[in-house]
């Protein structure tokens, strides 16, 4: 409002931050900022409303901030009907209240992070470019191109990076695999098909920080000689979908994408497509297929996609969070990402709490930690106060985890030591009213319904699998059939051609292993 | 082809598939973005729409059939006004979703991929809407709602 009428008013409109993201609109976002407009405009008080990110501290969404003297205040969570009397606690100027948590960036959550990767995600407007440069953004691109292709595929290598899709493979490995190939027409195709239960990082990016996965897949295409790259994004994230096909038009407009990127002579050119439904095309030879128009079976092995990959072309298959991680390599260098982590696992894990937590989010931290300081210090332990029974770890194909291994520390390495898996970085919590058998049956279930049907150890492997659990559970040959689920978990692993059957085996042997008590007969059917 | 079909809803339909296919088919692998806007368009891709787009695209019939039944989320019927989608994961299953499931089906008197008498709502599982730091979750349409209770589902319902 003019200041002429109310002398003590700033002239400049006072910011409310209002999360867009998926996870804070699905629990009312959109009515705190309607609200807030709404409660505005009756107070003749000047606010403008930005819709941010989100934070990721999702048990506090809707998560409202106000910048007062330089620093962020958050409230949360908070709902449309708390908004009179957030205005009545004078929360523009950051005034107490019941909701109020303080400094956001002193919220313990957030101030125990490193955040690299999602350095910027929640801060600002998503798809303001202005803003992605002013925090760092395009830092990457401009070093990257005054480098030569092998250097800056030398500064992937060097720092570590591994494939944060699950599969943890060498990120420059496979860079210079494709940079070495022989072709005329190479791809760099970013899988944002994140299928996992669990996990939500991907999604995170792509709504809170776009440009991040412009400017790292514009980075891979300059490394390796591309100029194509494609997105392609899980018809389940309607919202990602929208911003991240904003965030390539404002690209496209601002020179950053196109036949000259930021002047450099060199062409990159970016594409979303909309994946379909299908949990195999996650497998990197099905995403390709799938890109490519066809049903999203898998390919057989070799040619890898780095030789062999999109329309026969060499082809960089990367996940959302090892593009997204990139820039802040080439602008920080190899050695500040990788003095994060521990062993073989360096840098940042994303890891995402998830299901029955008390306090789940994203939490951004250098590998090595133990799994239980994720679980309860972050985490809380359990939503429903209720102690923790299984942790599921890396997705719908990763073995539960007993309590008994919560000490173990979150390292690619370490994990698979007890048969475990980081995966993509999901960790979903169960608590002990969770029936362990019914665990078992869904993982061979899931694993028959988005079987591509290629092999037959997982095609019908995973129908048997579901039979026998059900005849066990109904107390039929009980110990014959324990022996049986054995064997067929035994030859899905070992004669599936993709992961989906190789692996989808190792959360029911985590239940025979670990919560056998749970596969036996029901005393009511 | 099918031009001398009967109604003008199907020669409507078939100009429109045939205006999608024309549009897609110089991508590189456009047939899977033109099977999402003739989705987009109709609500559901007609058995109609596959010679059509055989034809456009130089695949046989069974390729394009292929593709559209390989993919969950490509239907071959009309949809309800509004399809809710149920989240059955595993995060999703740690919060109650196996009830919220039950809930759902005895509410809507249907169960997955039906659609109800008065075509008010389709029924549809999906696995992760990434939500899943708040679940169980829920999306009607493209909208995703978290921490829903059967409370909560039932009001959702009563709006749509």
């Amino acid at each position: 409002m003019p200041s002429a009428e109310n002398p003590g008013m700033p002239e400049v409109a006072c910011k409310v931050f209002v999360p867009r993201d998926t996870t804070a609109r699905s629990m009312g976002a959109d009515d705190v900022a309607a609200a807030i407009a709404v409660e505005a405009a009756r107070r003749g008080e000047s606010v403008t409303v930005v819709r941010n990110g989100s934070r990721g501290l999702y048990w506090l969404e809707p998560m409202i901030e106000v910048a007062s003297g330089g620093v962020r205040h958050a409230y949360g969570p908070v709902q449309g009907s708390d908004v009179p009397s957030l205005f009545d606690a004078g929360f523009l100027a950051a005034g107490e209240h019941g909701l109020g948590l303080g400094p956001t960036e002193e919220i313990p959550y957030l101030a125990r992070q490193s955040r690299l990767t999602f350095a910027r995600v929640g801060i600002t407007d998503p798809l303001l470019l202005e803003d992605y440069r002013a925090l760092g953004g395009y830092e990457g691109l401009a070093k990257a191109i005054r480098l030569s292709r092998e250097e800056i595929v030398d500064i992937v290598t060097e720092s570590g990076l591994r494939g944060r899709g699950g599969a943890a493979f060498p990120t420059g490995i496979k860079w210079r695999t494709v940079l070495n190939a022989e072709g005329s027409q190479k791809y760099v195709t970013c899988n944002a098909d994140e299928g996992d239960s669990g996990t939500f990082a991907d999604r995170m990016v792509m709504e809170s920080d776009p440009f991040v996965v412009i400017e790292g897949m514009t980075i891979a295409g300059l490394a390796v000689g591309a100029t194509m790259g494609y997105i392609y994004l899980r018809a389940e994230y309607p919202l990602a979908i929208r911003i991240m096909n904003e965030a390539i038009e404002i690209a496209e407009a601002a020179g950053l994408l196109g036949d000259d990127v930021m002047d450099s002579g060199q062409a990159f050119h970016l594409e979303v497509r909309e994946a379909a439904g299908a949990y195999i095309c996650g497998e990197e030879t099905s995403m390709l297929e799938s890109l490519e128009g066809k049903r999203g079976m898998i390919r057989y092995r070799p040619p890898l996609p780095a030789i062999k990959g999109l329309f026969g072309a060499p082809t960089i298959v990367n996940n959302v969070i090892t593009l997204a991680s990139v820039p802040i390599i080439l602008a920080e260098g190899a050695e500040y990402y990788r003095d994060y982590g521990t062993g073989r696992s360096r840098g940042t894990l994303t890891v995402q709490l998830a299901g029955n937590i008390k306090r789940g989010g994203l939490v951004e931290i250098g590998f090595g930690r133990p799994l239980r300081e994720l679980l309860e210090d972050f985490g809380g332990g359990t939503a429903t106060g209720r102690p923790i029974r299984a942790v599921q770890a890396g997705g719908p194909l990763g073995a539960y985890i007993h309590p008994s291994q919560f000490d173990a520390p979150l390292d690619y390495e370490a994990f698979a030591e007890f048969g475990g898996m980081i995966g993509h970085g999901g960790l979903v919590v169960f608590d002990d009213t969770v029936d362990m058998g019914e665990q078992a049956r869904f993982a061979m279930e899931f694993c028959a319904i988005e079987s591509c049907g290629k092999c037959t150890p997982c095609r019908i492997g995973a129908v048997r699998g579901v039979e026998v659990i059900d005849r066990i559970l109904s107390g039929v040959d009980e110990s014959d059939n324990l022996l049986l689920l054995r064997d067929l978990c035994d030859t899905m692993v070992a004669g599936s051609l993709c992961a989906l059957g190789g692996m989808a085996p190792f959360p029911v042997i985590s239940v025979l292993d670990h919560f056998s008590e749970d596969l036996r007969a029901r005393k009511i059917q | 082809m099918s031009t001398q079909d009967s109604g003008n809803g199907t020669d409507a339909s078939d100009a429109l598939v045939r205006e999608i296919a024309a549009r897609h088919v110089a991508r590189p692998g456009g047939l899977l973005p033109a099977l999402h806007a003739v989705q987009d368009e109709l609500g559901y891709v007609p058995p109609e729409a596959v010679p059509t787009l055989a034809e456009v695209f130089n695949f046989s019939r069974a390729e394009v059939h292929g593709v559209i039944s390989f993919y969950h989320l490509f239907r071959t019927t009309p949809p309800g006004r509004k399809t809710l989608y149920l989240c059955r994961a595993e995060a999703c299953q740690a919060m109650g979703a196996r009830a919220l499931e039950e809930h759902t089906r005895a509410r809507l008197g249907i169960g997955f991929h039906e659609t109800t008498a008065d075509k008010r709502f389709s029924l549809e599982p999906i696995y992760c809407l990434g939500n899943c730091a708040c679940s169980p979750a829920i999306m009607i349409d493209d909208f995703v709602y978290g921490c829903v209770t059967p409370n909560r589902l039932d009001a959702l319902l009563e709006e749509g």
